[in-house]
């Protein structure tokens, strides 16, 4: 009796957890959006729903990290660090239909503006690497520091930035005379980009220095530096890694890592705004088409957080399980 | 056509390697001495091929190699180079002559790969020659190095025995296994180890329900000392801790004891500053360069050996145009800090010029955890609770 009391009101207490997810969710559910987790340790990209519910998985090559979709929509590309290759994802059909060979351990990559040639960050071999996608073949490599990581190609097609977490280096790589014209001091261990203000200014994630250094893009130096405290962690926690805008590029989220938050930094001002709880290692991250939910894949407790935005005041509301070591959100739009 | 192609590709490809020798060609170089002894008992080939986990096998140049190539890019961003050199010490009678010659190579930064004694001279002697410059212990664990026998300008890379005691002992508090027999040997090394444990121990809670002697030997009448059935037949511990310098003995207890009981220490279950078999925090990637480089896995003094380099390259860094003792506030003073692949960036400890690191909790084959266990706690760094914190420390001559 006093059994199924007990089951009763947790099953009660279920419901209206479930029910207050519903509301929290139900204004910016998207019957249209996909969002894609790319496993590290699984050979899988897991699918899920606008509100987080898993709708399927795609087979990739070994150890698939950074994704990014084809101008079309229609492919999504993915890096994949253990079998050296760029898996190529027919979106329609969720099946990778073919592979393309790069560099030993690649891990992060752009494009060129009509995304003719990629250019990937070559771990091991500590250089980037540019690839004609027509043809698969290696146009040129570019030497760089220790294990390169981030990639960012201008707009205009004439610079890529490149990370090298051991050098602590933002390398402007010229794209017309492949040489490194200039090595822009960061912060420790510096991973990924993201363009803000209109693209004049490029956001670096330092790892090992909590912090983000902002590069003022046209003096190509660092202009300043958000360094971000998490109460009840020590700064040595707080490890920035993935970023993302906001819709109206005012707002900059940035994944804290082992600090298990993200933070909301004001463009304009550079303050942090708030911090919000997600789960162990918040890293990759990626938000809806509308702007309202945020998706943090969390690296140590394989998991996703849907972080509801809509309002100022930002509050995570669900969490699901994600195979193992998710690495990078992509949301289709 | 195919052809001319070709050669263009040949001549961006043999630029693109010499360029790295180009941009050292124009640097300033960095002299780096890395001194060990010659026929050092530790890497005696016979000794060396018995690799017992947490003993070097080969001697450090290797790592400090390895770091001065990883820092060869950033160091290149100011006109910098790291020139390694490597120094032979011939016998204990040849450390003036050693320190002449590190002097007339206007040596500033020392890597001593060498046994206690000598290492302790060298840094006693070197600021007389050498004046300000800076030494770094990359394979002695002895704690007296960090302790009474400190000095302003010796730093330690290679974790103390306090501290890789300390990692084990909270390991097994974390698995509560608390109840600990301990075998120790008989030399004096051992003696030294036994009084770091029992200080572990009693630091994370483990109880030691008893210590037995050990001894290699077959003889009948020492078969108390010899026979692991008889030597761990008590059955009131829940893990064995094997305090042995040596190896030899420690490496026939697991899977030997009386009772089904895990095995700790010096065999077994091991705590070590590095693990080839570690995935996280970029690891393989530096243990894929190291591999490379030697066609060996990457073990603990290697590491130590490459993060030496490391904080070389980054005081250089720091202060490049200042001088060593610029250089050596930097790094005591935490100003600096290190990306050493294991989650955290690390500074060395101002109180005895120990780096604070993560240890690996490692068997065979793998690692089981990392050290300072989750909840372990610290008013202000987790790590100072691996090792001797700066209230316990022994250590009176500090800059």
């Amino acid at each position: 009796m006093s059994l199924s009391r007990r089951s009763f009101h947790s099953l009660s207490r279920l419901g209206l957890c479930l029910l207050l997810a519903g509301i929290g969710l139900g204004a910016q559910a998207q019957p249209g959006s996909t969002v894609y987790v790319s496993s590290e340790k699984d050979k899988k990209i897991y699918m899920f729903n606008a509100k987080g519910d898993r709708i399927g998985a795609i087979d990739t090559c070994e150890r698939p990290r950074h994704m990014v979709f084809s101008l079309d929509k229609k492919t999504m590309y993915v890096c994949c660090g253990n079998s050296n290759e760029l898996g190529i994802i027919d979106v329609a059909t969720n099946k990778m239909v073919r592979t393309m060979e790069l560099g030993e351990s690649p891990e992060i990559f752009d494009f060129n503006s009509d995304q003719s040639t990629i250019y990937v960050s070559i771990e091991d071999d500590n250089v980037m690497a540019a690839y004609d996608m027509a043809t698969g073949k290696e146009l040129f490599t570019v030497a760089t520091g220790g294990e390169p990581e981030g990639i960012y190609v201008t707009k205009d097609n004439k610079f890529a930035y490149v990370t090298s977490e051991v050098a602590n280096v933002v390398h402007v790589i010229d794209l017309n005379s492949r040489k490194v014209v200039k090595d822009i001091k960061v912060g420790k261990r510096p991973r990924r980009f993201m363009p803000a203000a209109n693209g004049t200014e490029l956001w670096v994630s330092d790892e090992l220095s909590n912090s983000v250094s902002i590069i003022d893009v046209a003096g190509q130096t660092v202009k300043h530096t958000v360094v971000f405290k998490v109460k009840g962690f020590r700064d040595s926690d707080v490890m920035p890694v993935g970023l993302v805008p906001s819709l109206d590029g005012k707002s900059m989220w940035v994944g804290l890592g082992r600090a298990n938050h993200v933070a909301e930094v004001d463009v304009a001002t550079r303050q942090v705004k708030q911090l919000v709880l997600a789960g162990q290692r918040a890293w990759g991250l990626d938000l809806s088409p509308d702007g309202k939910t945020l998706y943090v894949a969390n690296g140590l407790s394989d998991d996703m957080t849907l972080i509801d935005v809509s309002s100022a005041k930002a509050r995570p509301v669900r969490t699901v399980p994600v195979g193992r070591v998710p690495h990078s959100v992509l949301v289709s739009r | 056509m195919r052809a001319g192609r070709c050669w263009w590709l040949a001549g961006c490809l043999a630029l693109a390697s010499a360029w790295p020798a180009l941009q050292a060609w124009a640097a300033t170089q960095v002299p780096v001495a890395v001194v060990s002894l010659d026929r050092d008992p530790r890497y005696a080939p016979r000794r060396a091929e018995r690799a017992y986990p947490g003993h070097p096998t080969t001697p450090a140049i290797e790592g400090v190699r390895l770091a001065a190539s990883d820092s060869a890019y950033e160091l290149g961003t100011q006109d910098l180079a790291l020139d390694v050199k490597a120094f032979t010490l011939t016998g204990p009678d040849q450390l003036n002559q050693l320190l002449q010659q590190l002097k007339a190579a206007r040596v500033q930064h020392v890597v001593a790969d060498l046994p206690v004694p000598l290492l302790r001279e060298l840094a006693r002697q070197a600021p007389a020659v050498l004046g300000s410059a800076l030494l770094f212990n990359v394979s002695q664990d002895a704690d007296a190095l960090r302790g009474t026998d400190c000095l302003p300008h010796l730093l330690h890379t290679y974790p103390s025995r306090a501290m890789t005691g300390d990692a084990l002992t909270q390991y097994l508090a974390s698995r509560r296994w608390t109840k600990v027999l301990v075998l120790h040997g008989p030399l004096e090394d051992d003696a030294v180890q036994l009084d770091a444990f029992r200080r572990s121990a009693k630091r994370f809670g483990i109880q030691i329900v008893q210590e037995r002697p050990f001894k290699l030997s077959g003889d009948p009448r020492e078969k108390d000392l010899g026979n692991l059935r008889l030597l761990t037949g008590d059955r009131q511990h829940e893990v064995v801790v094997v305090i042995d310098s040596d190896g030899e003995f420690a490496r026939t207890v697991p899977y030997a004891t009386q009772w089904p009981r895990p095995v700790a220490g010096a065999a077994g279950l091991v705590p070590l500053a590095w693990h080839p078999q570690w995935e996280r925090h970029g690891a393989p990637q530096l243990t894929r360069r190291f591999l490379r480089q030697t066609q060996r896995a990457m073990q603990g003094h290697d590491w130590a050996a490459w993060m030496a380099g490391r904080a070389i390259a980054a005081a250089v860094l720091a202060q490049p145009k200042a001088g060593v003792a610029a250089q050596l506030q930097a790094l005591r003073s935490g100003a600096v800090t290190l990306d050493g692949f294991k989650g955290k960036a690390l500074t060395f400890r101002p109180w005895d010029g120990q780096l604070r690191q993560p240890v690996f909790l490692t068997h065979g084959d793998g690692v089981v955890g990392l050290a300072p266990m989750d909840g372990v706690l610290h008013p202000t760094e987790t790590m100072d609770t691996l090792g001797v914190d700066r209230a316990e420390s022994a250590c009176k001559a500090r800059p």
